[in-house]
């Protein structure tokens, strides 16, 4: 078969609408990765942090979340599909019964959440977990 | 704008060396600094609670850096265990620069 102008175009134009319409779901996917490296200085392994969020959340204005991991010095949220990633960190202490903190945050639409804990001993760990959102926070 | 007012429940008596749950809340809108104003179409500029402490006789217990994607009227809970009677205070740091603040008396058995 041979490819004329007109095939050329409609191809070029289908691909670009195909990719339109995938771009969102993920657009900040690197930022994520960025803040990830920044706090953990590497990707760290996945487990070992608890992530306690809802599976569906009716009002994505205030979501919420409890984390916790055991022996974490800090740990860091993150949410993968907001304007800016980065939600919270929280700081443990000798004082602290144990490494688990929670609170309520806003989720913009249906998206990863992502939790990463700083060890005592400078490991890293993390846990990711997708909440629907019906209703998004932020904006309006 | 309504008043901030921070609220904290914390237990007035404690074992030593057991877990005590502290919640704080404040009122405070945490304008994120991405909403539009409805009339004027302009950004409305951020202004929110960019950190938390909460001190135990002058030591820190806990603390939490805040984003704007934390809701609005940050709500934290946390725990701590404590060898001693003392003043747990909880200080919260706005973007411009204000501090609220509130004491609460734990007495240590």
């Amino acid at each position: 078969m041979q490819m004329t102008r007109r095939d050329l175009f409609a191809l070029a134009a289908g691909l670009a609408a195909a990719g339109l319409i995938r771009m969102p779901a993920h657009a900040d996917e690197a930022k994520v990765e960025a803040a990830i490296k920044e706090f953990a200085g590497g990707m760290p392994e996945t487990g070992g942090v608890e992530l306690g969020a809802p599976e569906i959340a009716e009002n994505g204005n205030t979501v919420p979340i409890e984390v916790a991991a055991a022996g974490a010095t800090s740990i860091m949220i993150l949410a993968a599909g907001n304007p800016n990633p980065g939600v919270g960190t929280f700081h443990f202490t000798a004082m602290s019964a144990e490494s688990r903190a929670s609170t309520r945050i806003r989720l913009a639409q249906t998206q990863d959440v992502v939790a990463v804990a700083k060890m005592a001993d400078g490991s890293t760990k993390m846990a990711r977990r997708e909440v629907k959102v019906t209703i998004g926070g932020c904006g309006g | 704008m309504a008043k901030i007012k921070p609220r904290v429940k914390v237990p007035g008596k404690a074992t030593a060396g057991e877990a005590v749950t502290i919640k704080t809340l404040i009122s405070h809108p945490m304008e994120s600094g991405q909403r539009k104003d409805r009339k004027t179409g302009e950004l409305i500029p951020r202004k929110i609670i960019n950190k938390f402490v909460a001190t135990y006789n002058g030591e820190t217990a806990f603390s939490m850096d805040l984003e704007p994607a934390i809701s609005a009227n940050p709500y934290i809970e946390f725990s701590v265990k404590l060898a001693e009677s003392g003043t747990m205070r909880f200080e919260w740091t706005d973007d411009d620069g204000s501090v609220y603040d509130i004491e609460k008396k734990i007495e240590v058995a």
